[in-house]
C-alpha cells in the first residue's frame, strides 16, 4: 500500500469529497445522456410541424367524380415507410357539388375518430360507434360529435383533384378549421 | 450426499437465511384463508403472460405490414400457435379479473390501512400498469379493431387542450397511424411496461415482507397508529406460522385451479381474433374495444357532449387519485367489512355501474345498425292491408335508412325509438315535423325527402299502432264522428278503410 492510498483510507473527508465530485460528475453526464434520449422520444414536440407533414395529394381525375354525388376515394399517405402496409392507404369521402366545387371529408368521425359511412339514399353520413350523423355538406346532424366532419383543402389543377392531407385529423389538429 | 451439496451451496449463497426471511417468513395463521389467495394468483398469471408473450414474440412480426399476417400464421400454420395466442389472451383476462378481486378483498378487509399504505399505493400503480398492458396488447392484435382503436385513442388525446396535437404525434409516433405506431406500442407492451410491472411487483412483495400480511380482521378491533405495530408483533409471536409451508396451501390449490381454468378456456374458446385486416380503406367496420374498455366506450356514448372532455380527463385523474390517497384519508379505524357499510356499498355501487356500462357497451343500443335498411325485411303484418300510398311509405322508411336507427318488431337499430307503435305517440303533424326538422338525436330529413315521400312515409307511420290502441290525436282538433284523427289522416287512411272495411 502506498503512502497516498493509506492516507485516503484513513482520511474520510477526502473520500467524501471524491464521492461528492463523483456524484456531481455523473449528474452532468446523466444530463448529457438524457438530452438525446428525451429529444428522441419527444421529437413530436421538438419539431412543431414535421417538415411537410401535409402535402397536396392527387385524388385522380376530377371527372371520375359525378356532380351531385359523394363517393369514397383513397389516397396513399405521402409520407410512408416501406413497412407501412395497408395503413398507408387512407380513405376519404369526395363530394362534387358542381363543375368546379368539391368537398372532401376525412373518414374520421369528429367525436372519437370512427370511420363514418355515406348513405346515398338519405344523404347522410352515419358513424357506427355512437351514432353520430352528418349532413351531405359535412355539417353535424345529430349525435355526440362536437362539430361537422373534418374537411380537406382541395384544388383542381389540370383536371386533377388534389387534397391537402397526411395527418390523422383530431379536434386539436383539424385539417382546416 | 444431497445434504452435503446443499450445505456447500448454503455456505456460499446463504439459502436457509434467504428462505427464512422470504418464503418462510411468519404470517398470522388466520391469513391462510381462501380470501387471501387472489394476490398470488394474479402474480401467477403475470408470470404465465411473460412466458406465453415471449413465446409469441418468437413468431410475431411487429410491423404494420406483417403483424396481421403473422397472427394468421400463428393461428393456422404454426404448430400450437393458436393455443399459445389463446393462453396469452385468457391469461390476460384472468389477470385483470384476479387483480380486481384481490383489490376488492384488500379494500374490504381494510388491509390498506396503517402501516400498509405503501403496499396499497404500489398496488394502484400495478392496476394502472396492467390496464396499460391490456390496451397496448389490444394494439398488438393488429386488426381493424386495433387500427380504429388507435384512432379513438388519438381522438381522445387530441382533446387535450393546448398540446393535444403534439401528444397525438407522440402517441402515434407521427402525424398518422402508420409503421411507427405499432413499433411504439410493441416497445411499450414488451419492454417498458413489463419492466415497470416487475419493478413494482418487487416493491409490493418487499412490503408484504416488511409490513406483514394483514391479519384476518375482527369487527370491533380498530387500527390505531400508536398501538397497531405492537399488536401485530404479538399476533405473529403467538400464532405466527411460516408462510411456506404452513399458510401457502390454499394459494397453491387455487393457483393450480387458475392454471387449469386458463388452459380449459383457451382450449374451448380459442384465441381472440384477429378480425379483419388493418386496412383503413375498408370502411364497413364497426370498431369495438376489448372487454375492459367497453364501460368507457359506453360512457362516451351516453354522456352529454359538454361533459365528455371533462369526464375523459378529469374523472380518471380523480378516480386514480382517490385510490392513491385512500390509505391516507382512512388509514386507521375499523378493518372488518361488517363495520364498514359505506365501503361495502361503494364496492357494490362501483360494480353495478361498471357492469351495467359494460353490458351496454357490449350491446351498444346507441349504435346505428348500418345494414338494417338493406338487410332487414319489413314484417309482413306491418304491410298487410295497407294502401299503395302507405306501401310506398314503407319503402321510403326502408330506403332512407330509417331502420338503421329505428326498429320494427325488434329488428333494426335501437338508437331511436321503435316505430311499431309510433302512431300512438305522435299525431300526423308531429310526425311531419319530426321527419322534416329532426331533433332529439334525429337528423332533419327535410332536404333529403320530396314532399311526396314525406306524405307517403307519414301515411305509413300513421298505420303503425296496435289494433287495440287508438292512434294519438291532437287535442286541439275537434273530434269528428268518433274518429279522432279523421281529418288529420291523409287520403291513404280513407282509402285503406274503404278497402278493408275496418274502422277503429
Ligand atoms: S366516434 Fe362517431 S359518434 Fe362517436
Amino acid at each position: 500500500m502506498t503512502e497516498q492510498t493509506a492516507n485516503e483510507v484513513k482520511n474520510p473527508t477526502r473520500r467524501n469529497v471524491l464521492f461528492k465530485v463523483g456524484v456531481a460528475v455523473n449528474a452532468v453526464a446523466g444530463v448529457l445522456v438524457a438530452i438525446p434520449i428525451v429529444g428522441y422520444i419527444f421529437s413530436a414536440f421538438a419539431h412543431p410541424k414535421l417538415v411537410g407533414s401535409e402535402a397536396w395529394i392527387p385524388l385522380g381525375d376530377a371527372n371520375t367524380y359525378v356532380t351531385g354525388q359523394t363517393r369514397l376515394a383513397t389516397y396513399r399517405n405521402p409520407f410512408t415507410r416501406p413497412w407501412d402496409g395497408a395503413t398507408a392507404e387512407i380513405p376519404c369521402w369526395v363530394r362534387r357539388i358542381d363543375e368546379r366545387k368539391f368537398q372532401v371529408f376525412a373518414i374520421n368521425c369528429t367525436h372519437l375518430g370512427c370511420p363514418v359511412r355515406w348513405f346515398q339514399e338519405s344523404k347522410l353520413f352515419m358513424c357506427p360507434c355512437h351514432g353520430g350523423v352528418y349532413y351531405e355538406d359535412g355539417s353535424k346532424a345529430a349525435g355526440p360529435p362536437p362539430r361537422g366532419l373534418f374537411e380537406y383543402s382541395t384544388k383542381v389543377e389540370n383536371g386533377k383533384l388534389y387534397v391537402k392531407g397526411g395527418i390523422l385529423p383530431t379536434l386539436s389538429e383539424p385539417l382546416t378549421s | 450426499m444431497l445434504r452435503s451439496v446443499y450445505n456447500w451451496l448454503d455456505k456460499r449463497l446463504y439459502l436457509t437465511k434467504l428462505f427464512q426471511s422470504t418464503a418462510g417468513h411468519h404470517v398470522p395463521a388466520n391469513s391462510g384463508s381462501w380470501f387471501y389467495v387472489f394476490g398470488s394468483a394474479t402474480l401467477l398469471c403475470f408470470i404465465l403472460q411473460i412466458v406465453t408473450g415471449t413465446l409469441l414474440a418468437l413468431v410475431y412480426v411487429p410491423s404494420t405490414n406483417e403483424a396481421w399476417k403473422s397472427l394468421q400464421y400463428l393461428n393456422h400454420v404454426q404448430y400450437l400457435g393458436w393455443y399459445l395466442r389463446a393462453l396469452h389472451n385468457w391469461g390476460s383476462n384472468f389477470m385483470v379479473a384476479l387483480m380486481t378481486l384481490h383489490m376488492v378483498q384488500v379494500f374490504l378487509f381494510g388491509a390498506y390501512k396503517y402501516p400498509r399504505e405503501l403496499t396499497w399505493v404500489s398496488g394502484v400503480f400495478l392496476l394502472v400498469a396492467t390496464l396499460a398492458m391490456a390496451f397496448t396488447g389490444q394494439v398488438m392484435r393488429f386488426d381493424e379493431d386495433a387500427y380504429w382503436g388507435l384512432g379513438i385513442g388519438a381522438s381522445i388525446t387530441g382533446r387535450v387542450p393546448f398540446i393535444g396535437d403534439r401528444l397525438v404525434h407522440l402517441l402515434l409516433g407521427g402525424p398518422i397511424i402508420a409503421g411507427e405506431t405499432l413499433s411504439r406500442f410493441f416497445a411499450l407492451h414488451v419492454f417498458v411496461i413489463p419492466a415497470i410491472i416487475i419493478g413494482i411487483v418487487g416493491m409490493h412483495l418487499r412490503l408484504v415482507l416488511t409490513k406483514g400480511i394483514n391479519e384476518y380482521p375482527v369487527p370491533g378491533k380498530p387500527v390505531r397508529r400508536d398501538t397497531y405495530d405492537g399488536e401485530y408483533e404479538k399476533i405473529i409471536e403467538k400464532q405466527g406460522v411460516p408462510f411456506v409451508p404452513d399458510a401457502i396451501g390454499k394459494d397453491l390449490i387455487f393457483a393450480a385451479l387458475v392454471l387449469v381454468l386458463i388452459l380449459a378456456f383457451s382450449a374451448i374458446f380459442g384465441p381472440a381474433g384477429p378480425s379483419g385486416p388493418p386496412d383503413p380503406t375498408r370502411v364497413d367496420t364497426v370498431p369495438r374495444p376489448d372487454f375492459y374498455f367497453l364501460s368507457v366506450f359506453a360512457a362516451l356514448a351516453l354522456l352529454p357532449d359538454w361533459m365528455e372532455t371533462i369526464v375523459l380527463f378529469v374523472m380518471p385523474v380523480l378516480m386514480v387519485g382517490f385510490l392513491f390517497i385512500l390509505p391516507f384519508i382512512s388509514g386507521t379505524g375499523e378493518k372488518s367489512a361488517r363495520k364498514r357499510p359505506v365501503a361495502v356499498l361503494s364496492v357494490i355501487t362501483i360494480f353495478l355501474v361498471l357492469g351495467t356500462l359494460t353490458y351496454m357497451g357490449d350491446t351498444a343500443p346507441w349504435s346505428p345498425k348500418m345494414n338494417a335498411w338493406s338487410g332487414q325485411s319489413v314484417p309482413v303484418d306491418l304491410l298487410q292491408h295497407r294502401t299503395p300510398l302507405e306501401m310506398r311509405g314503407a319503402l321510403v322508411l326502408q330506403n332512407k335508412q330509417c331502420r338503421n336507427c329505428h326498429s320494427l318488431e325488434g329488428h333494426g337499430g335501437q338508437r331511436g325509438p321503435a316505430l311499431d307503435d309510433v302512431a300512438t305517440r305522435l299525431t300526423r303533424d308531429q310526425l311531419i315535423r319530426q321527419v322534416i326538422q329532426g331533433g332529439g338525436n334525429m337528423p332533419a330529413y327535410g332536404k333529403n325527402l320530396s314532399p311526396a315521400e314525406v306524405d307517403a312515409l307519414v301515411a305509413y307511420m300513421l298505420t303503425l299502432h296496435p289494433p287495440s290502441h287508438p292512434p294519438a290525436r291532437d287535442s286541439a282538433q275537434p273530434q269528428i264522428s268518433g274518429n279522432p284523427n279523421a281529418k288529420e289522416r291523409g287520403v291513404g287512411e280513407a282509402v285503406r278503410k274503404s278497402m278493408t272495411g275496418k274502422s277503429q
